[in-house]
């Protein structure tokens, strides 16, 4: 009998907390299928961030260390230092990494660490109720943009990928979406990349992934894929910004 | 006696760190601790370990967080600002348990202050600084040799405990020079960590955290710590005391300033002055039943800092009211004189000897 279905074994038996509709159920769930495939389960150490998935660290079967907001990547760091022959990953959302964790993370890549970071962008603060993120579109109605962000009043959304692609420590930068199973095993794909990368130790790999947030959205799920589809592509291209063949 | 040696109190520290088998140490650039991460940058990779240079004193002491948790010995230095940024961090790794050393080289505040000696970080040290209810120990060297057996015995008490612990020295400790001799501490009985997150072959995953959303769970964590600090409250007091047998009035001061207090007292001994000195070696967990004793038998105490009055409050709370507690300070980089403490001790006790 051949198993099709079934819970990665790197995926605790637990329900997760997460509303129904988003999407970090389906990313948890990738990194965890990528972590079988590869057989590193027992080699890896994951850093929780804090936002919605704060309990990241209830979820991963593999050993677990929380981090404080923006702070998982030089959490990472000692880890990665002190133990160079295991695989370590942080798993962070967009206020986390692109606001208050920008230090962290840019120092992180520029360093050129053996660690791989799942990016999470929902374009909002998820856990907080819904405030504007680095990431919040221009337009995007947020609790703390009640009128739509505007390049007036907030500025820009930070396009993190292309950002940490122009770092020379950074082998491995990508952007990919989970609005539907085609794009799901895309990123699935890119995820896999970024572990074996780092397994290789090729240097800092990165893999942003697109999400949604129907709640704080204000949409139903099939509308939030929706949602992602038509506004967060154009303005968040996907692909591959860095690859190791790129690095000298 | 082992061989002693000439060294500047900060690259002592950074060798006494190395000879407990610290192989990790996160920092920053500030002044004057960049001896110690330059001492460890030198010594560290030659002791295949890590020195590295964080972009922040942020960053620093999470990578200290990561390393702690994954199961190594590590340190992590700075000065006063650089402190006031790493205690998110420091609350983080009291709430997880995890063991590490964090030495302050104080420099006078607030704010950007300035670069020269100064006491003023006590109140931070001791009474949290970081959000939450928990303790640091806090261990308080007067000389560079003790600044050296602390480092190491800092190791062992944080192990032990599962709890940071914080080498508060001045800019004077971290600056000039004495001989020192590098002595094993004695040794505790610690337990395999085998709490750390380095990988969970053939065990269930561990995980490092301090996040208890349920209030019935976090006070229960609370009590837990708690308790620990009781222990810690229990065993692990030091202070030294010196001419304190037939004493009538006594200095109570840390540090350098104990120092300086010691020369005070001897000029008012040689004046007929019956003087001793408490000198705090751990001021987290605080001397108070010494003094508290003490004040059974002085006459009154003066405390001496280099800041506006902080210790002093904790010297009121030993004494419980049974003597009067005056306070002299010199702040913001000026250190006091021995005459200066010498004035103030006659002048509180009114030409009486």
């Amino acid at each position: 009998m051949i198993k099709v279905a079934g819970r990665p074994e790197s995926l605790q038996s637990k329900q997760f907390h997460y509303c129904p509709g988003c999407t970090h159920g389906i990313i948890h769930r990738l990194v965890a299928e990528v972590m079988d495939e590869l057989g590193i389960r027992e080699e890896s150490i994951g850093v929780a961030p804090v936002g919605c998935s704060v309990l990241a660290y209830e979820y991963f079967n593999c050993d677990m260390h929380e981090a404080a907001h923006g702070r998982a990547p030089a959490v990472a760091t000692g880890i990665k230092r002190v133990h160079p022959d295991k695989v370590v990953f942080t798993y962070q959302g967009d206020g986390d990494l692109a606001s208050i964790g920008t230090a962290e993370i840019v120092h992180a890549a520029g360093r050129s660490e053996k660690i791989t970071t799942i990016f999470v962008n929902n374009a909002i603060y998820g856990m907080t109720g819904g405030q504007m993120a680095p990431t919040t579109l221009i337009g995007q109605k947020a609790t703390t943009s009640p009128y739509g962000r505007s390049v007036e009043a907030q500025g820009y959304p930070l396009k993190v990928s292309e950002m940490l692609a122009t770092l020379t420590g950074a082998a491995y930068i990508a952007r990919v979406s989970v609005h539907d199973p085609q794009h799901i095993r895309k990123a699935k794909a890119a995820i896999k990349k970024a572990f074996e990368y780092q397994i290789a130790g090729k240097g800092f790999t990165l893999v942003e992934v697109l999400s949604t947030c129907p709640t704080n959205w204000g949409l139903t799920p099939i509308e939030a894929l929706k949602w992602l589809e038509e506004n967060m592509l154009p303005y968040y291209p996907l692909g591959e910004y860095k690859t190791p063949e790129e690095v000298k | 006696m082992g061989e002693r040696i000439l060294m500047k109190g900060n690259e002592a520290i950074g060798e006494a760190a190395i000879k407990a088998g610290c192989k990790y140490f996160f920092g920053y650039p500030i002044t004057p601790q960049n001896e110690l991460p330059e001492y460890m940058s030198r010594r560290l990779p030659k002791e295949d370990g890590v020195f590295l240079q964080a972009e922040s004193e942020v960053a620093a002491i999470n990578m200290v967080y990561g390393a702690a948790g994954s199961g190594a010995r590590v340190m992590t230095s700075s000065s006063s600002p650089g402190i006031s940024l790493k205690m998110e961090g420091i609350s983080y790794i009291a709430g997880a348990e995890l063991p590490c050393v964090i030495v302050n080289i104080v420099r006078g505040g607030p704010g950007l202050g300035g670069i020269q000696p100064a006491q003023s970080d006590y109140f931070q040290a001791t009474k949290g600084g970081a959000h939450g209810d928990y303790r640091l120990v806090v261990l308080a060297p007067s000389s560079i040799q003790e600044a050296v057996d602390l480092v190491q015995e800092a190791f062992e008490i944080a192990d032990f405990y599962r709890n940071p612990v914080m080498v508060l020295g001045d800019g004077m400790i971290g600056q000039m020079m004495e001989p020192v001799e590098f002595r094993a501490p004695q040794k505790r009985d610690l337990q395999p960590k085998d709490w750390a997150t380095d990988g969970c072959k053939g065990r269930k995953p561990n995980v490092i955290n301090s996040l208890w959303l349920q209030p019935e769970k976090l006070e229960e964590h609370n009590w837990k710590l708690f308790k620990k600090y009781e222990e810690i409250k229990k065993n692990e007091v030091k202070y030294e005391t010196i001419q304190m047998e037939d004493a009538e009035f006594a200095l109570v001061a840390y540090g350098t300033t104990s120092r300086i207090c010691f020369s005070a007292l001897e000029t008012l001994r040689a004046e007929g002055y019956k003087v001793g000195l408490i000198r705090p070696i751990t001021i987290w967990p605080f001397p108070e039943a010494a003094i508290n004793q003490a004040a059974d038998q002085v006459k009154g105490f003066l405390a001496v800092e280099m800041s506006t009055g902080q210790m002093v409050e904790d010297v009121r709370l030993s004494v419980e009211g049974k003597a009067p507690v005056h306070f002299y300070g010199r702040t913001g980089g000026m250190v006091p004189s021995p005459n200066e403490i010498v004035d103030q001790v006659k002048a509180v006790l009114g030409g009486g000897k």
